[in-house]
């Protein structure tokens, strides 16, 4: 999978997090744009490793703010196998 | 010059939006302790119900005295670490009682429950191992996962289907802690031991089980979910804490693994700080003591929950679980009916917790209660009476 076909995807994920309806790209800082808390930030991130099978440790959470940052994340861990 | 402080102005605004509509409800101060439920607030008297004092064993004649005993005896300080001053006699006395009681080989207490949570989660796992923690853990847990340096793999709470998924994707090797909770402090609902328990014969790891709020509340002999579930022996380490059934300040982790004391060299938050003090191991000493004589609190405790929890859910609240636990949370809709709610309770006379996001699962919005043994049942009608009055209507 490329980044480009995984940041559509984190996006729809993150609809019901996005309460304040804001825009949606790659370089969008998913807790501070957003507003997420650190709770909620872990609850998404559980949506995106059910979604695509894969592990994402908490330890990479905090180093992971982007959308792409964590598409980048997915699809190397996508593409490991 | 960047003000670090700066970063807390949205705290800052947040706290002083809950001042401005009454009280601050998360900085109460009690005047004067009247008894395990009563508080004087101010020139009012307060039932305390969001207190964790389960047993209500905190002005036990027995147990004060021998408080003030051991001030006597002892001074009021341990002035240092076990590591570098020593141990007094009564801190092994406190292990060894801990140990008996649990029916487990080993124990080791610390300061705080806090930070036996830090400690034993730090001295178990390190950066080569994973430790797998429930989402809706208790912050002292993540924030000793996070100290441990581990890989941090957090499943959906109470679901052992979810670990079961997450630990089939690990391929890291290393160690492997599974960390759960007895009763969850929040909703009050507890895990399902066996689900888990049962998970050991497809996965290798090790289990604990943090009985912070089940100490002394679960099972036929108050030892926690373990003894509850009648799983012990699937259970490789507990932790506690002194501040809730014990009624004093401390925590403890036990075990039976044959190298468990080495911990006590390999957990900063047990060699870098001062021990406990005299007094506060004294009275957990004769605590312990009480529980272990008197089950009977433990029945109080459960005939008053079983009360507060019908008497709730009769007014038509939402609670957190749908069973009966000594932690029974009323779900509110949103933060500032919880705020003005929290606040009409308090102005009637009853004190509860307030909880709210973060601290809470699921971004819920809850009206926290506690029961005690030392509740009596005009204690918990009179509760449900000023929930009926000021929440459910």
């Amino acid at each position: 999978m490329t980044e480009a076909e995984i940041i559509p995807i984190i996006c729809d994920l993150l609809g019901p997090y996005n309460l304040e309806g804001k825009l949606l790209a790659a370089e969008t800082d998913i807790p501070a744009e957003l507003n997420i808390d650190s709770v909620g930030v872990l609850d998404f991130i559980m949506e995106v490793e059910d979604h695509f099978d894969i592990e994402i440790p908490m330890n990479v959470v905090s180093e992971t703010r982007t959308v792409i940052d964590l598409a980048r994340y997915v699809a190397a861990q996508k593409n490991k196998a | 010059m960047v003000d670090l402080l700066e970063k807390h102005r949205a705290i800052a605004d947040r706290f002083q939006r809950m001042i401005d509509m009454g009280v601050n409800a998360l900085g109460v101060t009690n005047d004067q302790m009247i008894s395990p439920t009563r508080a004087i607030v101010g020139n009012r008297e307060i039932i305390l119900a969001g207190t964790n004092n389960y047993m209500g064993i905190t002005f036990e004649p027995s147990v004060i005295a021998a408080g003030k005993k051991a001030l006597d005896e002892f001074g009021t300080g341990t002035t240092g670490s076990r590591i570098a001053n020593g141990s007094f006699a009564m801190h092994k006395e406190l292990e060894r009682s801990l140990a008996k009681f649990l029916g487990l080989k080993h124990c080791i207490v610390f300061t705080t429950g806090y930070q036996a949570n830090l400690g034993m989660l730090s001295g178990l796992a390190g950066p080569k191992d994973t430790i797998y923690l429930d989402a809706d853990s208790h912050s002292s847990i993540y924030d000793g996962c996070t100290l441990s340096g581990a890989k941090l793999v957090r499943f959906r709470h109470n679901d052992a289907a979810d670990l079961d998924k997450r630990m089939a994707r690990d391929d890291t090797g290393g160690g492997r802690l599974v960390v759960l909770e007895g009763i969850y402090s929040m909703l009050g609902d507890r895990a399902p031991l066996a689900d888990f328990v049962a998970l050991k014969k497809k996965h290798d790891f090790q289990l604990l089980v943090d009985d912070a709020h089940s100490f002394g509340v679960l099972g036929p002999n108050g030892r926690g979910l373990g003894d509850e579930a009648g799983l012990e022996d699937g259970v490789d380490f507990v932790i506690g804490t002194f501040s809730k059934s014990i009624g004093a300040i401390g925590g403890f982790g036990a075990g039976n693994h044959p190298l468990f004391d080495t911990l006590r060299y390999a957990m900063r938050p047990y060699m870098f700080t001062a021990s406990a003090s005299p007094a506060s191991v004294a009275t957990s000493i004769a605590a312990l003591e009480v529980l272990a004589k008197e089950p009977e609190r433990r029945q109080r405790l459960w005939d008053n929950s079983q009360r507060l929890f019908d008497g709730l859910r009769a007014l038509g609240l939402e609670t957190g679980t749908d069973v009966v636990s000594p932690v029974i949370a009323v779900k509110m809709p949103d933060e500032l009916t919880t705020i003005a709610k929290w606040n009409a309770l308090f102005e009637s006379g009853v004190y509860v917790n307030m909880a709210v996001p973060p601290g809470t699962p699921n971004r819920l919005c809850l009206l926290r209660c506690s029961v005690s043994a030392a509740h009596s049942f005009d204690d918990i009608d009179r509760i449900i009476e000023i929930f009926k009055k000021v929440v459910a209507n």
